[in-house]
């Protein structure tokens, strides 16, 4: 028994034997299952194995598609240039401007306890701020900025994408700390003796060093906004779609194959925007 | 000590409205739940009392809430369990460098990036079509730790790129076996990270919403509950909701600092160098 364990094919492969089992029986089959359920056929009232491209084809030739694909990538572009502005500057703030680490412990645990309460009562609790009747308008009508409540504040792209930043720049500020607290302080007070201002280092020496942390709150960022659809679902209202939106639609009116090929498509889309980010940063080293 | 420079209040300025851009929400609806009986979902107040709470207890008109509750509880804790029991067994097999584990690395990736309604969609698709019936216990479990596993795996894969080998090595050379080395260096040094992972592993599985979907069955978890609230209640009842699960969590995460706290201070008290292999 101890010499099988010793053995590091064996042993690690023995180890590594629940996580594996995990993954394939919900992750590896289920995706399988996804693509061989994009060929099958629908009537009203039940799905057919065949092997057919129709939900292909009316996918592609559906100009709704490309106007979804077009609002996901929208979405997931406004998304992360906002979450790297925010994110990139309170991680800054923590690394470099405060002193003491039990400080810094304490504010970056302010930051990141909303990321282990509830998203969907983060979301709801948005109504009483954006709403008709509701503190953003109250605000602005009283202070004269406007004569009538804005129409647009909820259940429009624009809550959309508040909702998209107040969730995930969580998800920037943690990897960009991370990297940031790895910089040696030497390089920056070398920096200074050389003769570089505040902004010359934060360009020439901090962002280089963060860019591995940049890369990897991209890549939370990006994969969880292109894959979202219940935030887009409550926050536009119902009136903004993406591509999330699209298949959750064709789920609730059981057309699973075309919501499969959808699926399949967006997965695709979702792993060459990852494959191309992952050439920029090696995971595994900057953990 | 240097003084502060300008951009330091700037700076503190930007974070205070970070902060009350995180909080001031939630803190918003908390104030409203406590909303007099003829009040709304917004401003202005109509009296304080604790009616939509009393709703809450009393009468079931809004679901079966407490019973979703229940099982949003259990499947939390049986979640927080698998994923630290299978995430250290992983961390300690990706360290033995076994052949594929490549492979097992980038299924990790995927499973952590892969859009939440796709494992929602295949693993519903997979039960149904093998003629099983979704539950939450075995196919809302399973796809819960496809969200869960990988935040505990990359947890464990920082510790242990951080911990010292000579540990291990002096135990070896003091005769331990593999299984005495393991259980009486390597656990106890590793153990701080681990209620790190049972937080995530909790608080993830308590609050998921997508990959529940179409794999809790019939009885609902309790984010699915609420969801479902949104779309037919429009009293400041969901408001209490929110702030009772709300201030659940806190407690929760409050109960899991204080345990790592606890423990780090124990260990720097009985003088113990083990935790020092953590950089």
């Amino acid at each position: 028994m101890e010499k099988i364990l010793a053995n590091r094919a064996i042993g690690g492969w023995l180890m590594a034997l629940p996580l594996v089992v995990v993954l394939v029986l919900f992750l590896v089959l289920p995706i399988i299952l996804i693509v061989v359920v994009s060929f099958w056929q629908a009537t009203e009232f039940s799905i057919i194995p065949a092997f057919v491209w129709e939900n292909y084809e009316f996918l592609f030739g559906s100009p709704v598609t490309y106007r979804v694909f077009l609002n996901t990538f929208k979405y997931a572009a406004i998304t992360w240039a906002l979450t790297l502005g925010i994110g990139f500057t309170v991680a800054y703030f923590l690394a470099f401007h405060i002193r003491t680490q039990t400080w810094q412990i304490a504010l970056f645990l302010l930051c990141t306890i909303p990321f282990w309460t509830s998203n969907i009562i983060r979301m709801i609790s948005w109504i009483p701020f954006l709403g008709r009747n509701g503190i953003a308008n109250s605000a602005l009508m009283s202070w004269g900025v406007i004569d009538a409540p804005l129409e647009w504040l909820l259940f429009s792209d624009f809550a959309v994408i508040l909702a998209f930043v107040h969730l995930y720049t969580l998800f920037m500020v943690v990897p960009i700390f991370n990297t940031m607290m790895r910089i040696d302080k030497s390089l920056i007070e070398a920096a200074r003796d050389a003769g570089a201002s505040g902004v010359q280092i934060l360009w020439n020496v901090i962002i280089p060093l963060t860019k591995p942390g940049i890369m990897i709150g991209t890549i939370f960022v990006v994969t969880l906004v292109m894959g979202d659809f219940i935030t887009v679902r409550f926050m536009s209202g119902s009136q903004s779609a993406n591509v999330g939106r699209l298949i959750s639609n064709d789920i609730s009116l059981l057309a699973y194959p075309s919501a499969a090929a959808t699926a399949v498509i967006l997965l695709l889309t979702v792993l060459i925007v990852i494959g191309i980010l992952l050439r920029f940063v090696d995971i595994r080293k900057e953990l | 000590m240097e003084p502060r420079s300008r951009s330091f209040y700037v700076l503190a300025a930007f974070f205070g409205l970070f902060l009350l851009f995180l909080y001031g929400p939630t803190i918003t609806i908390a104030i409203l739940s406590f909303q007099g009986p003829g009040g709304g979902l917004t401003f202005p107040m109509r009296g304080t009392s604790l009616h939509w709470f009393r709703d809450l207890f009393e009468q079931q008109a809004v679901g079966d809430i407490w019973g979703s509750f229940r099982r949003s509880f259990a499947l939390g804790l049986m979640v927080m369990v698998t994923t630290v029991v299978v995430s250290v067994m992983g961390g300690l097999a990706f360290r033995k460098r076994f052949p594929g584990s490549g492979m097992v690395f980038y299924l990790i990736i995927t499973s952590l990036v892969i859009p939440s309604i796709l494992i929602s969609l295949g693993v519903g698709l997979m039960f149904s079509q093998s003629g099983m019936t979704v539950h939450w216990a075995t196919s809302g479990f399973g796809s819960q730790l496809t969200w869960t596993l990988p935040f505990g795996l990359l947890i464990m894969f920082a510790v242990f790129n951080r911990f010292d080998k000579s540990y291990e090595e002096a135990a070896r050379d003091l005769g331990a076996t593999p299984w005495q080395t393991l259980r009486h260096v390597v656990l106890p040094i590793i153990a701080p990270s681990l209620i790190g992972v049972a937080l995530f592993g909790f608080t993830l599985s308590y609050d998921e919403f997508a990959r529940t979907l179409l794999t809790a069955g019939s009885y609902n978890t309790l984010p699915l509950e609420i969801f479902g609230m949104t779309t037919n209640v429009t009293t400041p009842v969901l408001y209490a909701l929110g702030t009772l699960t709300t201030v659940f969590s806190l407690i929760m995460i409050g109960v899991f600092l204080a345990l790592a706290w606890l423990g780090a201070r124990r260990r720097a008290r009985a003088g113990s160098d083990a935790g020092d292999g953590l950089a």
